[in-house]
């Protein structure tokens, strides 16, 4: 098994769907962010219910996790296929924590087999079978040295909505019987002092929405972005905002495009799929100029594919999508503080443009999470240019200079708001002439270069690494998180360039950091190579170096790391 | 002051197309309802689909919202849901929302969204130049079915009506006066309004003589229940009957989601 750096530490906890396998994480997760670690939490799961193989992945370390590793520190195996399936992940000095093992196991594992009576213990209590994670996080908080009483607390806080003594109780019972086994503790690593928010991107990103000024969140349930849906449902009340579930994602969007018309902000979320589904509509948001923003959240595609796993490669759709030429906004964060802030500035750009903005996730994104800094204080909400003198001569789409046109709303005294799917006069009234057509598309375009003048004032392309080195890695989306991991097992000092935009694409900026380089290299999750295509296409450069990962796993990142100094 | 509800845009329906009637009854309407103070003028929302019925909202100088074909019904309860003051209302064609988009308008009465839907049924893909709908007879030879449908058409009614739409009416668009009542009724009703509105197409389905022999205005009041009311609206022999069918009233979706 490659090896992690020694500050790495890392926990695995498997069992089967419907075991609280992510809740275990989540706890695990939170109880280290809030000792002061860094933490990055996945967790992998197939698409069912009740049984299969679910695995939540912590590392933590006292510096910035950017993504988790695979090699393992603990695994709790709270079923015997965890072990069949997880038992390469080991290295030598690893601990396994189990009900039983096989003889075969105990082989291999020899006395990092810890052999815990999860079940039957929680069964002699009466205790409900999801109980087993909390008798298994005691056992890990005294391999890691975290004293007992200084825990109770926190796990008080942990469970407080979950039978809190029972599961203290049950903590403290795998605390102390792992103390009995005289088991060394691990390694130790400090936390730091400064506290961090473990948080998944999905709940990053409608962070950003709601401080953003959010009205409605309009979504058709699809893995992986059904958690944005749910997190709005559920703050309704303290809120105001309000979400409606509609019977498709045809009714999704159009219902979207009428709250925008009546002056309301609204997002809408879905999956790759889901927004296939919402072509039609897109392009009319376009046409219409009403604001949007959309989140697509990317699975394994293509069709139906994996819903439960990722990919990257669904950018030259949304960056093409729609039908007709009309401007657009695609911005692709790469971890959850990016998220939060996407979904800030997805929304104020939507109402400054009235053009539709997508911001592309992806299944590690949206569900797995990092400990980040989500700073909800001083966001400034832009309602985009509301017209001063709407009257009897009021042109939804009056033509001017930078191509955008005070909004008025329906409801308005002596005003007559007309939007339309047609190509349409500056009083929204339908024309089929060249002239006024041609005079239209230009004024939607304008809005374009508007907006190319004013990307300086954006974080388009981020730079990571050492800014002055000839090797240059470039990336885009979550493949940030395994890239900036690897980069501490690189042999060389290499730049790492994350495009942040794909739409516009800040051309200038990309070419300005990858000219020069002595060599370039693309890391995506996709067959095609699609960002090197992009960048070939809009800057002329060729970037022929490619690591390419197409299983629908994101790249790990010593295995990563390993591909890159082949490179090098 | 008489309101001014015409636009600078060109009527581009044939000459003599039934659309134009159903136009001066909506202005009428409109007149009627603003000038009794029921509603203000720019609360208005006449939202419209594709097909000739959609070039409505061009003629009409009212808010608008010109959905894509089949798409007006989420639209509008969008708009609803937005802001409850305004009163939406829509166009939409056989075409438009029984053959593409359907689901929306069963959705849309399950839900007992508060929009007052008009469907301007001539039984025909007239803008596309006569292609049979999902409601032109069996046997009806249009130019994608030269040899005659071979499919069944299907009754909105009964589909509505079972679906939970609170309000269901039937007008001709030959007769204004008629149209114009129901149009005010079908707006004042809270909640899923649904409308249909019989109408011939001179160009490429002609029921003119059809229809003129066979509408009248039924006598009496809605009835009260879904499975009284799709009674009601079928043919008496070869007679069909015009005039409202149902209304109740429930809670609407946007009341209850706003609140």
């Amino acid at each position: 098994m490659r090896k992690s750096h020694e500050s790495v530490f890392t926990i695995g906890i498997g069992g089967a769907a419907g075991d609280g396998i992510r809740e275990s994480g989540a706890t695990m997760g939170t109880i280290l962010a809030d000792l002061g670690y860094e933490v990055f939490l996945s967790f992998d799961y197939p698409s069912l219910i009740r049984g299969g193989h679910n695995f939540a992945r912590l590392s933590f370390s006292k510096e910035k996790m950017w993504c988790d590793h695979e090699a393992l520190d603990v695994l709790i195996a709270l079923n015997e296929e965890t072990i069949t399936l997880h038992r390469h992940e080991l290295a030598h000095d690893s601990v396994v924590f189990a009900d039983s093992f096989e003889p075969q196991d105990i082989e291999v594992l020899k006395g990092n087999a810890v052999t815990m009576p999860i079940a039957a213990t929680v069964k002699e209590m009466n205790a409900p079978a999801i109980t087993r994670n909390s008798m298994a996080l005691g056992a890990v908080c005294y391999l890691l040295d975290l004293p007992f009483d200084s825990m109770q607390s926190l796990l008080g806080r942990v469970f407080k909505d979950k039978n809190p003594e029972l599961n203290i109780k049950l903590a403290d019972i795998g605390y102390q019987r792992m103390k009995g086994t005289g088991f060394r503790h691990t390694k130790k690593i400090h936390p730091a002092p400064e506290k961090k928010q473990l948080i998944d991107g999905n709940t990053a990103f409608a962070k950003g929405l709601m401080a953003a000024g959010l009205d409605f969140y309009v979504a058709y349930p699809m893995t992986p972005a059904t958690s944005i849906l749910t997190f709005f449902a559920d703050r309704q009340k303290e809120t105001g905002l309000r979400v409606i579930q509609p019977e498709s994602e045809l009714s999704v969007i159009n219902m979207a495009l009428g709250m925008s018309y009546a002056g309301k902000r609204v997002a809408i979320g879905t999956a790759s799929g889901g927004f296939a589904l919402m072509q039609e509509a897109f392009s009319c948001a376009g046409m219409a100029e009403l604001p949007l923003v959309v989140a697509v959240s990317q699975r394994q595609a293509p069709a139906t594919g994996l819903p439960t796993y990722s990919s990257q490669t669904d950018m030259r759709f949304v960056i093409h999508a729609g039908h007709g030429e009309f401007p657009r906004i695609v911005m692709a964060p790469g971890d959850s503080e990016e998220a939060f802030r996407a979904g800030v500035e997805a929304l104020n750009l939507a109402w400054r443009y009235q053009i539709p903005v997508i911001v592309l996730l992806d299944k590690v994104i949206s569900e797995h999470s990092a400990t980040s800094l989500i700073k909800t204080e001083g966001i400034k909400i832009e309602r985009g240019l509301i017209s001063a003198k709407a009257g009897e001569k009021y042109g939804r789409y009056e033509i001017t200079k930078d191509g955008i046109s005070p909004m008025a709303f329906p409801g308005t005294p002596n005003t007559v708001v007309k939007v339309t799917s047609y190509e349409h006069d500056e009083a929204g009234i339908t024309v089929d002439e060249p002239g006024p057509t041609k005079a239209m598309l230009s004024k939607r375009f304008a809005k374009s270069e508007t907006l190319n003048k004013s990307l300086n004032h954006h974080e388009t392309v981020k730079v990571h690494g050492d800014h002055s080195s000839g090797n240059v890695v470039v990336f885009w989306g979550s493949t940030k998180g395994p890239v900036l991991e690897a980069a501490r097992y690189l042999k060389k000092p290499v730049k790492f360039v994350q495009i942040v935009w794909l739409e516009p694409f800040d051309a200038k900026r990309v070419a300005e950091e990858l000219s020069g380089a002595k060599k370039v290299i693309d890391v995506e999750c996709n067959h095609n190579g699609q960002l090197a295509a992009l960048i070939r296409e809009k800057t002329g450069i060729a970037v022929t170096d490619k690591i390419l990962k197409y299983d629908s796993r994101p790249f790990e990142p010593i295995a990563l790391a390993e591909e890159i100094n082949d490179k090098l | 002051m008489p309101l001014n509800l015409s636009t600078t845009a060109k009527i581009t329906w044939c000459p003599g197309c039934p659309n134009s009637a159903i136009l001066v009854a909506f202005r009428q309407a409109i007149e009627e309802m603003v000038g009794t103070g029921k509603i203000k003028l720019e609360n208005i929302v006449a939202c419209a689909g594709i097909g000739c019925h959609g070039k409505i909202s061009d003629y009409l100088n009212v808010n608008s919202f010109t959905a894509l074909h089949g798409r007006l019904v989420p639209a509008m309860t969008g708009v609803k849901c937005a802001n409850p003051a305004l009163t939406v209302i829509g166009m939409s064609g056989d075409a438009d929302s029984y053959s593409e988009g359907l689901e929306h308008l069963i959705h849309a009465a399950r839900r007992n969204s508060d929009i007052k839907i008009f469907i301007h049924d001539n039984q025909v893909f007239a803008l596309t130049t006569g292609q049979a709908s999902a409601v032109s007879p069996k046997g009806f030879k249009g130019r994608s079915t030269p040899g005659g449908s071979i499919e069944e058409p299907f009754d909105p009614f009964s589909l509505l009506l079972s679906a939970g739409a609170t309000f269901a009416a039937r007008t001709y668009a030959g007769d204004i006066a008629g149209t114009k009542k129901i149009i005010e009724t079908a707006v004042a009703h809270k909640g899923f309004s649904f409308t249909e509105i019989v109408q011939p197409c001179i160009t490429f389905f002609d029921t003119r003589d059809y229809f003129k022999e066979r509408v009248f205005w039924r006598e009496g009041g809605p009835a009260t229940n879904p499975d009284e009311a799709i009674k009601l609206s079928r043919k008496e022999g070869e007679k069909i009957p015009l005039g409202v069918f149902y209304s109740v009233e429930k809670p609407t979706f946007e009341e209850q989601l706003l609140k």
